[in-house]
């Protein structure tokens, strides 16, 4: 499966560093990413394949959490299927 | 590949305008359980829904972290209960109401409903017993919900069931005075009732359904309205309507892969996914405030009733090709006490019962979380009552009554039940009397819409 995840907060150095490493620490494979600063406001669109992920799901979603917690961002990470259902017919 | 607009939109839905997944129900059919010895049945029911239904919170809770969808409650639904009662004769079917209250307690679901009998013709053994006893049921029990179907279009309306269930809403809410009289907000009296609906305090699991089925209820009133809030004042009716359509096949869609990962999780069949725009009391997520956001000053207003039909068809139309199975109720709520706007209309009086009634002419239910004075009489509950289910009855449609009555409380006054159910002024009623009316008693002839074949 593959999940999206949307990162964002205030723009500062490192935060697609940081998400990336989280990805690779955990086994996801990023496969593509889409990234704006509006004004002063990061905006970061990643997918990330979670096929081979060495942790459970919902810990990977709770630590992407944690780590936006700690950097002042807004992560959610949520399954592919989701944005697929309702915005295709 | 995915598009960034439409990421960021389903992101803002979930976290800036309510949307969510209002309730998974799972619905257990009893049928097997009953029994002569009303002991032996309250031990077989405990036994099958704590075992059908042990993995339905953490299945949900698992499904919440994949998608990021926040399902609210999770909740079961089961056969009247009545129909159990029938087999047990001369016992009080009370011990049901606490065999389900232990069921909630045990599995960790929000609600349980079935506490139900459907007298829409007549009454069948266990039927006087069960509606005698909801008020204690009620008030001794914290999850439990009751419901009783009083009138179909194809039966007509048991005029009798109405005039107990007057004085049984009175009972109930009196039984929990102390509690802001709760037991009245998880009774509900019904007119056509669905065997399907995920929805409290009305959910029970009919008998022509599968053993075992899970049932989704969607939300999102907040969404239609921020969608409303973009388009210019002077766009025309049907592109208003035409939005609705494309933002109700969107949250139904999200119901649907809500319902089909759960069934295929939990192992039972998918039901349907009820397409309701369901409010809740938090600031945004109202349905009148959709209403207001179509041009009305306030809900209650002249043009309240048609903004209302084109909502509720708009929709069903929208959501009717977002899911493979439709069913429950599938409409717009409106529920006062559950939605902020609701709850501002009535309290400045520009809100009132009559023109509530008229509303559920077009919308998917009825008279819905009402708080009434605490002097309103039997007669008066019944004879509400048995005007909401004419207008069912005649309209081929679904109609209901949740009618609060405040006891010790006059017009002006407040309820306030917490969480999802809200809080309300206490509304005007006409206290003229039907006495004589509903003391006649019988049936009311079905109308002709119900010769169909």
């Amino acid at each position: 499966m593959k999940a999206v995840i949307t990162v964002v907060g205030k723009d500062a150095v490192g935060i697609l560093a940081k998400v990336s490493v989280l990805c690779a620490e955990n086994g996801g494979n990023i496969i593509d990413v889409t990234q704006t600063v509006m004004q002063d406001m990061f905006c970061m669109i990643m997918l990330c394949d979670t096929k081979e992920l060495s942790v459970p799901f919902s810990d990977f979603v709770d630590l992407a959490e944690k780590l936006g917690e700690e950097n002042n961002l807004k992560i959610h990470v949520m399954h592919e299927d989701l944005f697929n259902s309702m915005h295709r017919i | 590949m995915l598009n960034t607009k439409d990421i960021l939109e389903t992101i803002s839905m979930i976290q800036d305008e309510n949307l969510d997944i209002r309730t998974v129900t799972m619905g257990i059919s009893l049928i097997d359980c009953i029994d002569p010895d009303i002991d032996r049945a309250c031990e077989k029911v405990y036994q099958k829904i704590c075992e059908k239904a042990k993995n339905l919170v953490p299945v949900c809770e698992e499904i919440e972290k994949t998608y990021g969808i926040p399902i609210i409650n999770k909740r079961i639904a089961v056969t009247p209960i009545a129909m159990l009662a029938a087999a047990c004769k001369g016992q009080n079917p009370v011990k049901f109401a606490h065999t389900l209250e232990k069921c909630a307690q045990t599995c960790g679901v929000n609600f349980i409903g079935g506490y139900s009998a459907l007298v829409q013709k007549g009454f069948a053994s266990g039927d006087k017993e069960l509606m005698e006893s909801i008020p204690e049921a009620l008030a001794t029990t914290e999850h439990v919900c009751a419901s009783v179907n009083i009138g179909s279009t194809k039966a007509g309306i048991n005029m009798d069931a109405v005039k107990m269930m007057g004085r049984i809403v009175r009972e109930a809410a009196e039984l929990t005075a102390d509690r802001q009289c709760i037991g009245a907000a998880k009774l509900v009296v019904f007119c056509n009732a669905p065997e399907d609906n995920p929805f409290m305090a009305g959910a029970f699991h009919g008998v022509g359904e599968a053993d075992t089925v899970i049932n989704v209820g969607v939300s999102g009133p907040g969404v239609v309205r921020a969608a409303l809030a973009k388009l210019p004042k002077d766009a025309p009716i049907d592109q208003v309507a035409d939005l609705i359509k494309k933002t109700a096949f969107k949250i139904t869609r999200m119901g649907q892969l809500v319902a089909k990962e759960a069934s295929t999780r939990l192992g039972f069949p998918f039901g349907i996914v009820d397409l309701s725009l369901a409010p809740t009391p938090a600031i945004g997520d109202s349905v009148a405030y959709i209403l207001e956001e179509m041009g009305l000053e306030t809900c209650g207003c002249c043009g309240t009733t048609a903004c209302l039909a084109l909502l509720n068809d708009a929709v069903k139309k929208g959501g009717v090709m977002a899911s493979s199975h439709i069913g429950g109720l599938s409409g717009a709520f409106i529920p006062v006490t559950e939605d902020a706007g609701m709850i501002a209309a009535a309290t400045d009086g520009t809100l009132i019962l009559e023109k509530l009634e008229a509303m559920t002419a077009v919308c998917s239910v009825g008279l819905d979380m009402i708080n009434i004075p605490g002097d309103t009489t039997a007669e008066v509950i019944s004879a509400i009552i048995a005007d909401e289910a004419a207008i069912g009855m005649v309209n081929s449609k679904t109609t209901a009554c949740r009618l609060i009555p405040a006891i010790g409380k006059k017009v002006g006054d407040t309820l306030s039940f917490g969480g999802l159910l809200g809080e309300g002024p206490v509304m005007a009623v006409n206290t003229k009397s039907p006495k004589v009316f509903i003391h006649r008693g019988g049936r009311l002839p079905a109308p002709m819409q119900s010769l169909k074949n």
